[in-house]
């Protein structure tokens, strides 16, 4: 954590920002990425491949895009990326994050950032919910198991 | 045209995300570490995004209809339930684990690295399973 990271965080975020905004402006629809990806894998399903599909699918894809000209620009790189855990606890952990933000209907980006600048009062409490439970898991890997597995 | 729209979108969300180092779990776990090597990178991305959401969402809501469709598709939904507790309290617990919440993960696909993958598929897994055991059936 530097001023330079604390600068980019800031601008990284008003970005994000930006883009929930310019979603809500153009299509009238709230930028929650598992509430997309659950579309995308109930229209696959049903194998309806209408625009439903499409847009979220493209938003979807958008996401790798995005991160793709930011480190062919320079401004950041892969090689810093730490994982925190191997990969049996990451299909675990893949797996509470999906049935938990299916179930919550919503993630950092829907109840985080989408719910919490409309005030909506379930967004605000799923908020500080799963802010909670990060916050035990961390504690629990890091000071009591003490190691990443 | 509208999933041209939503795939720029995406990308603008994408680079946000990375520029804002969200695609590295060590930031994230570090954010939650508060009796360790705490970092507070999150709060600055939460804050700027919502900087730019807060008025954003109240310039953009004062349209009586969104720019491409002929309605804003908002949740109607209001009251706290079992779900919504019990969903934000797994999602969480999850995203401690890994580090990863799900537009990270998705932007993470890009760097090559194996986790990011392992993580998606789990995650759709872990959305198939809520819809087939809880959501569907209601």
């Amino acid at each position: 954590m530097t001023a330079n990271s604390l600068i980019m965080a800031l601008m990284g975020g008003a970005l994000i920002g930006l883009a929930c905004v310019l979603l809500l402006l153009a299509l009238g629809r709230i930028a929650g990425i598992s509430s997309l990806m659950s579309g995308v894998l109930a229209g696959l399903m049903a194998f309806n491949f209408d625009s439903h599909l499409r847009w979220r699918l493209a938003f979807l894809i958008g996401l790798p895009l995005g991160a793709l000209s930011v480190t062919a620009l320079g401004w950041s790189e892969w090689s810093h990326i730490r994982m925190q855990v191997g990969l049996p606890l990451t299909i675990i952990s893949g797996l509470l994050v999906g049935f938990g933000t299916a179930l919550g209907t919503g993630c950092t980006s829907g109840h985080g950032i989408c719910g919490m600048a409309r005030f909506s009062l379930r967004s605000v409490v799923a908020t500080m919910i799963f802010m909670a439970g990060a916050a035990v898991s961390v504690f629990i890997l890091r000071h009591i198991i003490g190691g990443a597995g | 045209m509208i999933a041209l729209i939503a795939l720029v979108i995406g990308v603008v969300f994408g680079a946000g995300l990375t520029l804002a180092d969200m695609v590295n779990p060590q930031r994230i776990a570090d954010f939650f570490d508060v009796f360790g090597t705490w970092d507070a990178t999150l709060a600055f991305v939460m804050g700027g995004a919502l900087m730019m959401a807060v008025p954003g969402f109240w310039w953009a809501r004062r349209r009586s209809a969104p720019l491409f469709d002929d309605a804003f598709h908002l949740p109607h939904v209001t009251q706290l339930d079992r779900r919504l507790i019990l969903g934000a309290l797994i999602f969480g617990l999850g995203w401690g684990i890994g580090g990863f919440c799900p537009g990270p993960a998705i932007a993470a696909l890009a760097s090559g690295l194996i986790e990011p993958v392992v993580f998606t598929v789990s995650m759709v897994g872990g959305i198939f399973l809520a819809r087939r055991l809880v959501l569907d059936r209601a």
